[in-house]
C-alpha cells in the first residue's frame, strides 16, 4: 500500500540566487564593509562575514533570544532582521560591551552570580539585560523576570541571571 | 593560613570571562580558510524510500558545489561495527545517506554544499526529492502487547533484577493497594547551541574536526571507523559546548555530513543543523509505566511492582534504566520490576539528562504519593517508614546514604510540618495552593580516565585531559583540584580539555566527570608532586631530606614537611635550582573495584515543591522549591548549586511543559521548534533553595565526589505533580500537566 510522492519540476528553471553587494555596517564603533546578499540576516552577517561569533544562533526564528544585539541601544533579535537594513545603524554586540580583561559591570555580575552554565545563551542574555537597563523599565524582581523572558536558557541559569541583572539595576 | 585550599569553595568559573564576552568558541564558530557550507535536507515521510534526488537542477546554480545523497555517496565502511560509537546500543547504527530506505521522519536524505550558508540553504529548499511512502506506526499505545526485553544494551544498561518474594500475592493481600499507569511523550534535549561541525581540511585524508560533542574521542573513533582515517589524521576538538544534556553523547549526522563533504571536496566544510532538525537526533522516549503498590497495616510496603514500556527505533534497541531504581529506593521484600521496548518508526531515542531515572522516578514517586494517601499517611512519613538501609536489588549496603538527612533538612527548610494532609485545603480566593515532595537516586560512577600535568620554571601548572565542558564547570573544578593538590593559586593553573591530542577522558555524561577526570587530574598532580619532591631532595641541605611523599604537603606555593611546616622549600625554586625547565607527569585513574565491590554507590536527593493552581483557568505556577542533595563531596559550591538549579528548571519543564507531540497520521513531530516545544523561562522561576547535605565517602573514589548533574533533576517533576494533587485533588498521570488536564 505504498504511495508515490513525486515532486513538481521547477518551471522555467531555478530562480538564480540574488547577487551580493557592499554593505557598510557600524559594529562596536568600527565601520566595516561586507560583501553581502540582501537575504543575509544581521546574525549571519555578524557570525559568518564579520567573524564576530559572540552573537549566537539558537533558532534563527526569533524564538530564543540567543542572537540578541543592540541596535541604536535597543535590543533586537538579529536573526529576524536583514543586514542591509542596518547601514546607518549603531550595532553593539557582546564583543563591544567588554573583553575578558575588561568586563562590563553586567558581564562581571554574570560571572559573580554564576548566571550561566554552558554560556551559549549568555551573550544574548547580557545584551538583552543591557537593553533592559537602557529602557529603564525594570525595577522589581518580577519585572526583570518578565522582561528577560525573551531569552531562553536551557541550562536553567535563570536565578543567577535575575540576581546579576538585579545587582546592576540596583546600582543604576 | 592556607590560601591554596580550593576544593569546596565557591570560586567563580575560570572560563567565565570568555563565556560572558563572546570569546569562547563553539563548534560552528571556527573561522577556517576556504570554508564551504553544507545544509541538510530531511525526509517529510516516516517510512518508505527515496526514489529520486534531482541533484542536477540545483548543481546548475552558481556557487553550489555538491549534492550528496545515497545516489552518489562513495563506498564507506561496510560493517556495522565501524559505525558503532561507544554508546551504541544493540542493533545496527543509523548510517546517513547509506540507502534509499526511510525509517523515520526527518531522516536526513541529502546534503547540499555551497560557497555560502545562504546559498546552501536556498539550494536545499529547491532540491526536489521523490519518495515512495509506506504505512508507518508511531503510536506506542498500539504496541502494548508487543514489548520485548532487549537482549543486550548500551554502556551502563542493567536489566531489571529478578523478582523477589511474592509480589503478586503480597499485592493482592495488602491492607491498602493502588494500581496506576503513568505516561509521558517524547522530550527533546534542545540544548541552546545548534549541532554543528566545522571540518578543517588540511591535506589528503587529514582533517581537524570542531564538533559539538560530549566526547571528542567517541567522535574520533566513529570518524576513523566510517571514513578509514588514521587517528593521527583525525583530530577532534570541542573546548566549549553550548549544552548537551545527552544529545552529544553519540556522534550526530552533522559531523558525518561535514566530514564526508570535506573529504570529497578536499576543502573545509561546516554543517550546522537547524533547530527543527535537532528534533531528528534522539529524544527521551515516549514511555508507559504501570505501578502496583500495597501496604501492610503499619504502613510498610508489602508489595512493589513497576513495569515500563518505551519506544525504540526499528534498527536499534535503545535502553535506559527506568525501573531498577524503584527496587533500591524503598525497603520492600516483594518486588517485581519489568522493562520492555517496542519498535516504532521513529529515530533511536538517546540519553537525556538522568536517562531512565527521570522517567522511572515520576512513576515510583507519584505512585508513592498515591499510596501514602490510600494508606492515610503523610507522604514524607510514609517514605521514612520504608527507608532502605540496604540496596536490596544487589543485596549490598550503600557506600554512604544521607537521604534521611535530605528529607529532614529539606522538610525543615520548606516548613513541611505545617502541611495539612487533606487536598484542596490551602485556598486563597481562586488560587489553590499545594505542597508535594519526592526523592531521587542516581548512580555514583567512575570511568577510566587519563590526565597529564606539567610545571614550568615560571611556576605555572598546565593540566590536560580530553574531557568536555558543556556547562557543568569542568574547567573550574579541575583547576581547583590541580591547584589544591600542588598548593598553587588558581591563577597559576591552566586546565585544558576537549582535544583528542590530550590524554583520553571518558564521555562527558552520567554525572561521572568530576569523579573520573577529577581523580585522573589528582593522580597526575600527585605523580608530578613526587617528581618535585625527588628534585627538591637532590638539593644540598634540603630540609626535606629523607621524607616520604605522604610526609610532605604542597601549600601556598611551598613544599613542606607536614609535621614541621617551617621545613619548607618554594616550589618555583625547586625547579630553578634543579636546572630543569619543566617537570611533567601523567596518570591513569581507574575505579578501585576491590574497594567498591561490596557496596552500592549512589547519590540521593529530596525535593519539596509548592504550586499554585488557578481553579478557574487550570494554570499551574510553581512558587517554591527546596532541593536537598547528598552527593558526596561538593567540589565547587557555586557551580554545583547552578547544576542543581538547572535540574530544578528541567524538572519543572518536564512536569508542566515539555512534550514533543507526534502527529501519528504523518509520523512526524508537530512542535519541532523552540516556540512550540515549551521550556521554562525566567518568569516561570520559583524561589529555589538548594541544600547540600554533608556526606563523606571514601569508597566511591579518592575525592569522595558522586556527581550532581543528574540527581539534581530527580524528584522535582514528581514533587510538582504531587503538589498539584495536593492543591486540586486531581491526580494527573500523563505529563506534562497542562491546564486542560486540570479543568
Ligand atoms: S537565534 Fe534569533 S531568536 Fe533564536
Ligand atoms: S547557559 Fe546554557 S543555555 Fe543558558
Amino acid at each position: 500500500m505504498s504511495q508515490l510522492l513525486t515532486s513538481t519540476p521547477h518551471r522555467g528553471g531555478l530562480p538564480a540566487p540574488v547577487p551580493t553587494g557592499p554593505v557598510r555596517l557600524h559594529i562596536n564603533g568600527q565601520t566595516q564593509t561586507l560583501q553581502l546578499a540582501p537575504w543575509t540576516s544581521l546574525l549571519d552577517a555578524l557570525r559568518e562575514y564579520a567573524h564576530l561569533t559572540g552573537t549566537k544562533k539558537g533558532c534563527d526564528h526569533g524564538q530564543c533570544g540567543a542572537c540578541t544585539v543592540l541596535v541604536n541601544g535597543r535590543r533586537i533579535n538579529s536573526c529576524l532582521t536583514l543586514a542591509v537594513m542596518h547601514e546607518d545603524d549603531d550595532i553593539t554586540t557582546i564583543e563591544g560591551l567588554g573583553t575578558p580583561d575588561h568586563l562590563s559591570p553586567l558581564q562581571q555580575a554574570f560571572v559573580d552570580h554564576d548566571a550561566f552554565q554552558c554560556g551559549y545563551c549568555t551573550p544574548g542574555q547580557i545584551c538583552s539585560a543591557q537593553g533592559l537597563l537602557n529602557e529603564c523599565r525594570a525595577h522589581s524582581e518580577a519585572e526583570i523576570k518578565e522582561l528577560m523572558s525573551g531569552n531562553l536558557c536551557r541550562c536553567g541559569a535563570y536565578t543567577g541571571i535575575l540576581n546579576a541583572v538585579k545587582e546592576v539595576v540596583d546600582k543604576q | 593560613m592556607t590560601q591554596t585550599n580550593h576544593i569546596g569553595k565557591g570560586a567563580n568559573r575560570v572560563d567565565g570571562p570568555l563565556k560572558v564576552s563572546g570569546t569562547a568558541h563553539y563548534a560552528g564558530e571556527f573561522n577556517v580558510p576556504n570554508l564551504a557550507y553544507g545544509y541538510v535536507v530531511n525526509s517529510p515521510i516516516a517510512k518508505g524510500k527515496v526514489t529520486r534526488v534531482h541533484a542536477e537542477e540545483v548543481l546548475g546554480l552558481p556557487g553550489v558545489l555538491a549534492v550528496y545523497s545515497h545516489e552518489n555517496v562513495p563506498h564507506l565502511a561496510w560493517f556495522d561495527r565501524s559505525y558503532k560509537d561507544l554508546l551504541a546500543p544493540g542493533g545496527s547504527p543509523f548510517r546517513p545517506l547509506h540507502t534509499p530506505d526511510i525509517t523515520f521522519n526527518q531522516q536526513p536524505v541529502a546534503l547540499v554544499v555551497a560557497e555560502t550558508f545562504e546559498l546552501a540553504r536556498y539550494a536545499a529548499a529547491l532540491l526536489r526529492v521523490d519518495y515512495e511512502q509506506e504505512p508507518h506506526e508511531t503510536n506506542l499505545g498500539t504496541k502494548r502487547t508487543e514489548g520485548y526485553l532487549p537482549g543486550g544494551g548500551k554502556l551502563g544498561y542493567a536489566p531489571p533484577p529478578p523478582p523477589r518474594g511474592n509480589p503478586e500475592k503480597a499485592w493482592k493481600n495488602a491492607t491498602h493497594s493502588i494500581e496506576a499507569e503513568y505516561a509521558h511523550g517524547a522530550q527533546h534535549h534542545n540544548p541552546m547551541e545548534l549541532f554543528a561541525a566545522t571540518v578543517e581540511w588540511l591535506a589528503d585524508d587529514k582533517i581537524t574536526v570542531y564538533d559539538k560533542t560530549q566526547g571528542v574521542f567517541n567522535v574520533q573513533r566513529y570518524l576513523t571507523g566510517v571514513f578509514g582515517l588514521s587517528k593521527d589524521n583525525c583530530r577532534v576538538v570541542n573546548q566549549f559546548m553550548g549544552g548537551g544534556f545527552g544529545s552529544g553523547l553519540r556522534p550526530q549526522y552533522s559531523v558525518f555530513m561535514a566530514t564526508l563533504a570535506a573529504l570529497e571536496l578536499k576543502r573545509s566544510v561546516r554543517v550546522t543543523l537547524t533547530r527543527q532538525q535537532m528534533f531528528s537526533i534522539g529524544h527521551r522516549p515516549n514511555t508507559l509505566q504501570l505501578l502496583k503498590l500495597g501496604t501492610n497495616p503499619d504502613g510498610s510496603l508489602a508489595a512493589l511492582q513497576h513495569h515500563a514500556l518505551h519506544e525504540t527505533s526499528l534498527f536499534e534497541d535503545y535502553t535506559e534504566n527506568v525501573v531498577n531504581w524503584s527496587g533500591m529506593q524503598y525497603k520492600c521484600d516483594n518486588v517485581k520490576l519489568g522493562y520492555q521496548l517496542a519498535q516504532l518508526d521513529v529515530y533511536s531515542p538517546q540519553d537525556m539528562r538522568a536517562p531512565g531515572a527521570a522517567t522511572g522516578n515520576v512513576g515510583i514517586e507519584v505512585a508513592m504519593d498515591e499510596m501514602a494517601y490510600a494508606a492515610g499517611l503523610d507522604p514524607l512519613e510514609f517514605r521514612l517508614r520504608n527507608y532502605a538501609e540496604r540496596d536490596q536489588n544487589v543485596d549490598k549496603p550503600f557506600s554512604s546514604k544521607k537521604l534521611r538527612e535530605c528529607y529532614h533538612e529539606g522538610a525543615a527548610k520548606f516548613g513541611w510540618d505545617k502541611r495539612p494532609l487533606e487536598p484542596r485545603s490551602m485556598r486563597n480566593g481562586h488560587l489553590l495552593t499545594g505542597w508535594g515532595m519526592a526523592g531521587g537516586v542516581w548512580d555514583a560512577m567512575q570511568m577510566p580516565s587519563r590526565a597529564s600535568a606539567r610545571l614550568t620554571a615560571d611556576g605555572r601548572l598546565l593540566v590536560l585531559s580530553g574531557a568536555g565542558e558543556n556547562g557543568a564547570g569542568t574547567y573550574t573544578i579541575m583547576t581547583q583540584i590541580a591547584a589544591e593538590t600542588l598548593g598553587l593559586p588558581l591563577e597559576a593553573v591552566t586546565f585544558e580539555l576537549g582535544d583528542t591530542d590530550q590524554p583520553q577522558a571518558p564521555l562527558q555524561g552520567g554525572s561521572w566527570t568530576a569523579a573520573s577526570v577529577g581523580t585522573a587530574v589528582k593522580n597526575a598532580c600527585d605523580a608530578l608532586g613526587q617528581k618535585l619532591l625527588k628534585l627538591a631532595q637532590k638539593q644540598k641541605d634540603s630540609p626535606l631530606q629523607g621524607a616520604d611523599y605522604d610526609e610532605v604537603e604542597f601549600v601556598n606555593g611551598q613544599l613542606r614537611l607536614r609535621r614541621d611546616p617551617d621545613q619548607a622549600v618554594v616550589l618555583r625554586d625547586v625547579l630553578q635550582a634543579s636546572g630543569e625547565t619543566e617537570v611533567e607527569a601523567d596518570s591513569t585513574a581507574l575505579p578501585n573495584m576491590l574497594k567498591q565491590n561490596g557496596y552500592s554507590l549512589h547519590s540521593h536527593n529530596a525535593v519539596f515543591a509548592e504550586v499554585q493552581v488557578d481553579e478557574d483557568l487550570g494554570t499551574v505556577r510553581v512558587t517554591r522549591v527546596v532541593n536537598a542533595v547528598a552527593a558526596g563531596r561538593i567540589l565547587n559550591r557555586k557551580t554545583a548549586r547552578s547544576q542543581v538549579l538547572g535540574g530544578v528548571v528541567w524538572g519543572l519543564g518536564m512536569a508542566l511543559m515539555e512534550e514533543t507531540i507526534m502527529d501519528h497520521k504523518f509520523g512526524r513531530y508537530v512542535n519541532h521548534n523552540y516556540a512550540e516545544y515549551h521550556i521554562p523561562v525566567n518568569a516561570d522561576m520559583p524561589d529555589i533553595d538548594v541544600l547540600f547535605i554533608h556526606e563523606e565517602d571514601d569508597i566511591v573514589n579518592p575525592l569522595g565526589v558522586k556527581g550532581i548533574g543528574e540527581v539534581g533533576m530527580l524528584g522535582v517533576t514528581a514533587a510538582i505533580a504531587n503538589a498539584v494533587f495536593h492543591a486540586t485533588g486531581k491526580r494527573v498521570r500523563d505529563l506534562p500537566i497542562m491546564l486542560d488536564k486540570l479543568l
